[in-house]
C-alpha cells in the first residue's frame, strides 16, 4: 500500500505522516483535533488524493443521528406508493436509503471516509457508532441483512472539542492533534499554495500574521486558512510589501484585516492598541 | 524495554490501556515507523494519547523513560521514599488487610517483620532492579516489588495484579477513577443533568405521527392521511444561581464545568450570580457587577414556579451573613439572607443547592447547616451521586 506523504499542495509534518500511516496500517479510525483553520477537514481530502482513493464525506450537524450514516427507512414513500398501487411497494429494500457508512462499506475499492465535526452531534452519537467502526459491519433490521465492509475504509474523524468524546470511542481511535504550524512549516505551506508568491511579500505578511497571533486577548486567533485567504486578497490587490512593513501593528490595522480578524471585539482591541500607542507617542 | 513506559504513562494519569498498547505493538510490527526514536515517539503518541490535554504529560514521561535517566525507582517510576514512616505502614495495613491476609503475613514472621525487611531493603537498594530473589524490582520472587510471584509479597507501584496474590499494592490513589467523590468531568455532568430533562412537543409540526396517521387513514377508509406533530424537545427551564468570589475561588473549575454542561444541555437556562448568600439582588454578569443587577423581586416575578432553581455555592460564610439584616459582606441588606432564601424556595418550590465542598466536611461549618435548613435538606455535593439526588429533588 502506498504511504501518505506531503504533496505539492499539502504540507504534512512528519508526525502527521506517521499518525496517518499508523491509522492506515492498523485500520483504525484517526481522530484529528486542532485549532480551527489548521487543515483538519482538508487532511481527509489529501489522504484520499495521496493514496489515490475515493473520498466519502459525512458532515455532522447537531441533528444528525448515527442511524442516518447507516441507512434510513423511508416509510412515507412506501405508504404513498402503496396508495398508488406501485409495484415497487412489495419489496421493502426499495425504501431503504443508504447512508454514507453503507456507501463506504460496499465500495469495491478501499475508500477514505471523512466524519467531519463529530462533536457537533448529540453527546451519545459516538457511542452509537462504536460497533460499526470497530467491526465495520451493521445489521439492517428491515431486510434482515448484515452489511459487512468489503474493504475496511480509512476513517478520518475531526472534532473541534465542543463536546467531550466518550472513552470507549477514544479507545478505538488513533489520535492526532494538529499543532499550529511554526514559521518554517508555514513558509512551506505558503509555497505549496501560492508558488508564484513574491518572497518579500510572504515574509512581510508572515511577520504581521505572527505578530497578530501573539496578541494574547484575541477571541479568535487567525489560523492557516485565514492567512491563505488574506494573502490571496493581498495578491489580488497587488499590495506592495512596503505597505505591510509600514503597517506597524501599533500604529494601524493591517490592510484588508477583515480576512484575519473575524469578530468586532478583536478589531476593537486592535484599534484600541493602535490608539494607545499613538497617544503615548505624542 | 517498553513495559515500564506504559506503566509510567498510567502513573502520570494517561488513560492508556492494554488495547492502546497492543495497537502500538501492532503498528511497530507493521513497520509504520522507521527505526528511529523520533518516529517511534510520533507513533507512540498517536496510539497512546487520546486527548490533547495529555500531550504534555506524555512528552514528559517519554523524555524521562527514553533518556535513560537512572533513578532509584520502582517500575512505575516513582522514587522510592527512603525512610518509610512506621505510622504510615501500620495505618495502611489496618486499612487494607483482612484478617485472613494478616494470618498469611504471619508466614513471613508477621507484619512487623515484613515491614522491617522492606525498610531494610529499601535502604540497601540503590539502583533499579530487575529479576532476582532479594532486591526490590520487577519480575522477581522476592516478597517485594512488582509483577513477581510470592504470596506474601508487598507490591510496589504496579497497576493491577498479575497473580492476584500480592498482599498490598502500594500505588497511591490507585482507585481514584472508581471513587464516586472524584472530580467530575464535563461529560459525566452532562449525562447526570440529562436526568432533569422533561420532554414536550412544541413548535413546528415536522415529525410523522405514526399512530395519528394510522388512525386518520383508517377513518378515511384506507386513503392515506398523513398526520404530523412537533418534535419532542427538552422543555425544562433551569435558573442557575452561582456563588462567585471569595471562598468559591477554590471551586471555580468545578463550577465552570457544571455551567458549561448545563448550558449545552438546557435550552431554557438563565444564570445569575450572587456572593455567599442571595439577598435582594443578583448580578447578571460577573464582570459588570455594579452595572447589570436584577432585583430578586424581579427574578421572582419574571420566572414562574415552573422553573427549577439550582444554587451552586459552598455556603461557607459567617452565620450572620445569613441570619442578620446588614450581614452581607458587600453592601447593607435591609432584610436577612434567610428571609430571601425562604421567599425563593416558597416561590419556586423545586429548588436545590449544589455544594462543591466535600460532604464529609459539611458538619464543620455552621453556615452550611443553616443553608441546608433553609433548603429543607435539599443540598447535594457536586458529585455524580449528588447530581442524581438533585435531579430527583427537582422532579
Amino acid at each position: 500500500m502506498r504511504k501518505f506523504r506531503s504533496t505539492e499542495r499539502y504540507v504534512a509534518t512528519r508526525e502527521l505522516e506517521v499518525a496517518v500511516n499508523a491509522a492506515v496500517a492498523l485500520q483504525r479510525p484517526l481522530l484529528v483535533k486542532g485549532e480551527p483553520g489548521t487543515g483538519k477537514t482538508v487532511l481527509a481530502q489529501e489522504i484520499a488524493h495521496s493514496l489515490g482513493l475515493p473520498l466519502i464525506e459525512w458532515h455532522i450537524k447537531s441533528t444528525t443521528k448515527a442511524q442516518q450514516g447507516l441507512y434510513e427507512y423511508d416509510a412515507v414513500s412506501r405508504l404513498r406508493d402503496g396508495q398508488l398501487g406501485d409495484e415497487r411497494v412489495r419489496d421493502i429494500s426499495n425504501y431503504i436509503v443508504k447512508g454514507k457508512l453503507w456507501e463506504a462499506f460496499e465500495s469495491d475499492t478501499p475508500v477514505v471516509l471523512l466524519i467531519d465535526e463529530i462533536d457537533k452531534a448529540d453527546i451519545e452519537f459516538p457511542n452509537d457508532l462504536l460497533l460499526e467502526l470497530d467491526r465495520m459491519q451493521f445489521h439492517v433490521y428491515e431486510t434482515r441483512q448484515t452489511v459487512v465492509a468489503k474493504h475496511r475504509p480509512i476513517v478520518v474523524i475531526t472534532s473541534n472539542n465542543e463536546k467531550e468524546l466518550p472513552d470507549a470511542f477514544l479507545r478505538r481511535c488513533f489520535f492526532h492533534f494538529i499543532r499550529f504550524p511554526d514559521r518554517e512549516t508555514m513558509e512551506r505551506i505558503l509555497q505549496a499554495h501560492y508558488p508564484d508568491l513574491r518572497a518579500e511579500l510572504a515574509r512581510e505578511a508572515l511577520e504581521v500574521f505572527f505578530r497578530i497571533r501573539e496578541v494574547g486577548e484575541l477571541k479568535k486567533k487567525p489560523a492557516t486558512s485565514e492567512l491563505l485567504d488574506w494573502l490571496k486578497l493581498l495578491m489580488i490587490e497587488d499590495m506592495p510589501p512596503e505597505a505591510l512593513r509600514s503597517s506597524d501593528l501599533k500604529v494601524a490595522l493591517p490592510p484588508l484585516y477583515g480576512a484575519l480578524l473575524k469578530n468586532e471585539q478583536d478589531v476593537h482591541l486592535f484599534e484600541r492598541l493602535a490608539f494607545l500607542s499613538r497617544a503615548r507617542r505624542q | 524495554m517498553f513495559a515500564p513506559f506504559i506503566h509510567e504513562l498510567r502513573k502520570a494519569g494517561l488513560p492508556a490501556s492494554i488495547t492502546e498498547w497492543l495497537a502500538l505493538m501492532g503498528a511497530m510490527k507493521a513497520g509504520v515507523a522507521a527505526y528511529d526514536l523520533e518516529d517511534f515517539y510520533y507513533l507512540a503518541r498517536t496510539t497512546l494519547v487520546k486527548d490533547e490535554r495529555h500531550l504534555d504529560r506524555f512528552d514528559r514521561v517519554f523524555g524521562e523513560v527514553f533518556k535513560g535517566l537512572e533513578q532509584p525507582t520502582t517500575v512505575t517510576g516513582e522514587i522510592i521514599p527512603r525512610a518509610l514512616p512506621e505510622e504510615w505502614l501500620r495505618k495502611l495495613a489496618e486499612r487494607f488487610f483482612t484478617a485472613e491476609e494478616m494470618a498469611k503475613i504471619e508466614a513471613l514472621g508477621g507484619f512487623e517483620a515484613l515491614m522491617e525487611t522492606l525498610r531494610q531493603r529499601l535502604a540497601e537498594q540503590q539502583r533499579r532492579h530487575q529479576g532476582g530473589s532479594r532486591m526490590i524490582g520487577t519480575n522477581g520472587t522476592s516478597p517485594f516489588g512488582a509483577e513477581g510471584y510470592n504470596p506474601e509479597g508487598v507490591r510496589i507501584g504496579q497497576e493491577g495484579s498479575r497473580h492476584r496474590r500480592a498482599v498490598k499494592v502500594w500505588d497511591r490513589r490507585e482507585f481514584r477513577d472508581l471513587d464516586d467523590d472524584a472530580a467530575l468531568g464535563a461529560r459525566a455532568m452532562k449525562l447526570a443533568l440529562r436526568r432533569l430533562r422533561r420532554f414536550a412537543r412544541q413548535g413546528e409540526a415536522s415529525e410523522l405521527d405514526m399512530e395519528g396517521t394510522i388512525g386518520a387513514t383508517a377513518r378515511n377508509a384506507g386513503t392515506l392521511d398523513l398526520r404530523l406533530r412537533p418534535e419532542r424537545r427538552n422543555a425544562v427551564k433551569v435558573l442557575l444561581l452561582l456563588d462567585i468570589g471569595g471562598s468559591m475561588d477554590d471551586h471555580i473549575r468545578a463550577s465552570e464545568e457544571l455551567f458549561g454542561a448545563a448550558r449545552s444541555e438546557f435550552k431554557h437556562l438563565v444564570h445569575l450570580y450572587f456572593h455567599n448568600c442571595p439577598y435582594e439582588r443578583f448580578w447578571k454578569s460577573n464582570r459588570r457587577r455594579h452595572e447589570q443587577m436584577i432585583s430578586t423581586w424581579e427574578v421572582l416575578r419574571t420566572y414562574g414556579p415552573d422553573w427549577r432553581v439550582v444554587f451552586v455555592g459552598d455556603a461557607s460564610m459567617a452565620p450572620y451573613e445569613i441570619l442578620e439584616p446588614g450581614g452581607s459582606v458587600e453592601h447593607w441588606n435591609e432584610e436577612a439572607g434567610k428571609l430571601w432564601l425562604r421567599r425563593i424556595t416558597a416561590h419556586f418550590r423545586r429548588v436545590a443547592w449544589l455544594n462543591p465542598v466535600p460532604q464529609k466536611h459539611w458538619g464543620y461549618t455552621t453556615s452550611i447547616g443553616l443553608i441546608q435548613d433553609a433548603m429543607e435538606g435539599r443540598m447535594f455535593p457536586l458529585t455524580l451521586e449528588g447530581l442524581d439526588g438533585m435531579a430527583k429533588a427537582l422532579r
